[in-house]
């Protein structure tokens, strides 16, 4: 059967990796045409390294990049936390594909809506 | 929520040692108008120009710096270093690039500096006291691009100013970027026009200073 291989990878699987192996992951199913959700998403540094790894693979004819989404992070404002230091920011699902195959419809507060195509 | 929960220890640290220059990253994706907006602000106080603009996205492409620039507003006074950054994107196409008429290695050429600009203007998240975010006005702003933006400054406990740029333009919405990220300050302008300036360099003051 044809089709497009969708991955939703659980926040258990994503937790026993390194933030490096996390990226390579994402990156590496992207490039194989996979569609990936992910159910807690990735910390603000996380989206960062991606964002870097994603221009260094760039290529011409071969590799426009990845279509992103996911919701704005919630913050946990206690002052305990605060005042340890604890980074407490929750992090909340994300749907990640190649750009050329996944396309943002619509986004808003509490949904995202997308279009999937094959391989153009 | 107190100014320490808010803001973080660092902020308040800054506020009662004044630093004296607060290093200002202008984020935010291709397009928005960061280098319009840079230039003006920069025009306003020292006269001239910080780079150039472009209907075609990803014009600037390396970080750009100016220093001290001094910005007065309502008797409070605040030196800021000015930093212009290259369009944050998760995906660049050269072909995009032909779109607006340039050769097919014009464009290639285009995109492979695009992609070092992009890294360069994370990088630079490293280095700063805070981040003024343009988004445009007309656009959705529930983009990865803005939420990557904030979600950086919060856990780096860094303050933000987000900017409603383009409000000429009749489809402008800054009702709606309030909307989306309503725990953080936001200046509607026209950064082409140079609509509500004196409110910028008030809440510019105020966040920076
Ligand atoms: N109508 C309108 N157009 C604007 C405004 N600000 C900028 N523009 C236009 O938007 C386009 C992009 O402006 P730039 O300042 O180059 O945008 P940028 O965010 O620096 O873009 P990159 O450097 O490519 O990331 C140009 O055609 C500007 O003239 C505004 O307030 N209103
Ligand atoms: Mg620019």
């Amino acid at each position: 059967m044809e089709g497009i291989q969708l991955d939703l990878l659980s926040e258990d699987m994503l937790e026993s990796m390194t933030p490096m192996e996390k990226i390579r992951h994402i990156l590496d199913e992207v490039r194989n045409g996979k569609i990936l959700v992910v159910e807690k998403g990735l910390t603000p540094n996380e989206q960062t390294k991606l964002i870097e790894m994603t221009m260094t693979e760039i290529s011409p004819e071969d590799f426009s990049g990845i279509e992103i989404e996911s919701y704005p992070v919630k913050q946990n404002y206690t002052i305990f936390n605060r005042f340890f230091g604890k980074n407490t920011v929750k992090t909340r699902l994300t749907v990640i594909g190649p750009a050329n195959q996944l396309k943002t419809i619509k986004k808003d507060r509490d949904l995202i809506s997308a279009l999937v195509s094959s391989r153009s | 929520m107190g100014l320490m929960s808010k803001l973080g220890f660092s902020h308040l640290f800054n506020r009662i040692f004044r630093k004296k220059v607060s290093r200002i990253g202008i984020y935010g994706p291709p397009n928005a108008g960061k280098t319009t907006l840079a230039n003006r602000i920069v025009r306003d106080f020292t006269g001239d120009a910080m780079g150039p603009v472009s209907p075609v996205p990803h014009e600037t492409r390396r970080v750009r710096r100016r220093e001290g620039v001094q910005i007065e507003s309502n008797g409070s006074k605040v030196k800021l270093d000015v930093v212009d950054t290259p369009g944050l994107a998760t995906k660049i196409d050269f072909h995009d690039f032909m779109a607006f008429g340039m050769t097919e290695d014009e464009a290639k050429r285009r995109a492979k500096e695009a992609t070092e600009g992009v890294i360069e203007a994370v990088k630079w998240l490293d280095d700063l006291d805070g981040v003024i975010l343009v988004m445009d006005a007309t656009e959705d702003p529930y983009t990865q691009v803005n939420v990557t933006v904030i979600g950086n400054m919060e856990a780096r406990k860094l303050p933000l100013l987000i900017v409603a740029n383009k409000i000429d333009l009749p489809t402008a919405s800054p009702a709606r970027i309030h909307s989306a990220f309503p725990q953080h300050p936001m200046v509607p302008i026209s950064a082409l026009a140079g609509q509500n300036m004196d409110m910028l360099y008030d809440k510019i003051a105020d966040r920076f200073g």
